[in-house]
């Protein structure tokens, strides 16, 4: 046991410490695979994951490894971990109204809550940070957010809050500024991309 | 037989007696019977996240589809900070009252921070 210490002192003194795995969270359609691609593609030009105005869009868990954060002259290696929406309700009814048939109605709807365990066990065990996405024009007092960030407290974990979409018209991010004066919150637009360089300052100094 | 919808009020004696799994447990049976649960002490952080995942285990396409889940969001617990964990001031989210129900039978209206105001339906 002391050997091995030892071993991964010297190791992890030789290498630096260990990455960072951030968590992207979230309730479904909040925008955070929209917000990990553009912060994927800004410094890989890959993509992590596909969009869909369509709830649930990913149902497994991806990650992106030795992502490279930019801010005021610092570096930051970070992997990032684009999440299923969580969630404490699925009903397949939801996606034929989005055109689907029955079955893949239903299908989505299985893969759904997998992909919310899922979620949920990997904020569990493999998450050294969270960055939690909210859509402004929604009410933030949901429970579900109230929950998941009760959980991220009391695991200890690093937390910043994207109030996301303020490009739309009915946006309020204020909202939940004033939801969670507890935490950094960093409003953006992950689709047009405004004010990403307030988010990787914030990712540079809260998970360094 | 009045139409109606029943509602379980559970103390915070009785459920200072229960582990996580029996409340768990407990609320998810009641609830699957369309049955509206009021705990006096609300679960923690770590019981809400168990409660969620068992909940998405049991969710079938079809019957099953979820739950709602509500408590006073603003707490003072988190916002007390430093201050209200030193001094005991501020009540965490879990110590206050919380009110669980099946998705499709409760609906909640209004979210203030000390007030909710829900609405509920019997089963069909
Ligand atoms: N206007 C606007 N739309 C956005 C923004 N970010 C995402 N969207 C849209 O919101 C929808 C959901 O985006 P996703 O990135 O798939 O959301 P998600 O949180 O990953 O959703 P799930 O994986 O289903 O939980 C898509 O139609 C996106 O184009 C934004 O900043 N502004
Ligand atoms: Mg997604």
């Amino acid at each position: 046991m002391a050997v091995m210490t030892r071993i991964r002192g010297f190791f992890s003194k030789l290498f630096g410490k260990k990455r960072s795995r951030v968590g992207i969270y979230g309730p479904p359609n909040a925008g955070k695979t929209t917000l990990a691609n553009r912060i994927v593609r800004d410094v890989t030009g890959e993509a992590i994951g596909p969009v869909s105005e369509v709830p649930h869009e990913t149902r497994r868990a991806r990650r992106k490894e030795g992502v490279e954060i930019n801010s005021g002259g610092s570096k930051l290696l970070i992997d990032i971990v684009d999440t299923p929406g969580v969630t404490t309700k699925i009903d397949y009814h939801e996606f034929l109204e989005y055109g689907m048939d029955q079955d893949e109605a239903v299908a989505r709807a299985r893969e759904a809550t997998e992909g919310v365990a899922e979620a949920m066990h990997w904020l569990r065990e493999d998450i050294d940070g969270v960055i939690y996405v909210l859509d402004s024009t929604q009410d933030p007092f949901m429970h579900v957010n109230i929950m998941m960030v009760g959980i991220i407290e009391s695991r200890k974990l690093p937390v910043i809050i994207v109030a996301n979409k303020i490009d739309l018209p009915d946006a309020a991010p204020q909202r939940i500024k004033s939801a969670f004066p507890q935490h950094p919150v960093v409003m953006v637009s992950g689709l047009e991309g405004n004010n990403m360089d307030d988010l990787y300052a914030k990712i540079s100094e809260v998970f360094r | 037989m009045i139409q109606g919808v029943q509602i379980d009020m559970l103390s915070s004696d009785r459920l200072s007696r229960m582990t996580s799994m029996e409340k768990i447990r407990l609320i998810l049976d009641d609830v699957r019977q369309g049955y509206i649960v009021v705990l006096e002490k609300g679960l923690t952080p770590e019981e809400q996240g168990k409660l969620l995942e068992t909940t998405m285990m049991e969710i079938s396409p079809g019957g099953f589809s979820g739950i709602e889940i509500e408590t006073y969001p603003s707490s003072g617990g988190s916002e007390g900070g430093l201050f209200s964990k030193l001094f005991g001031g501020g009540k965490t989210p879990a110590g206050r009252l919380m009110v669980i129900g099946p998705v499709d039978q409760l609906k909640m209206l209004t979210r203030e921070k000390d007030r909710l105001i829900a609405w509920a339906s019997a089963a069909q």
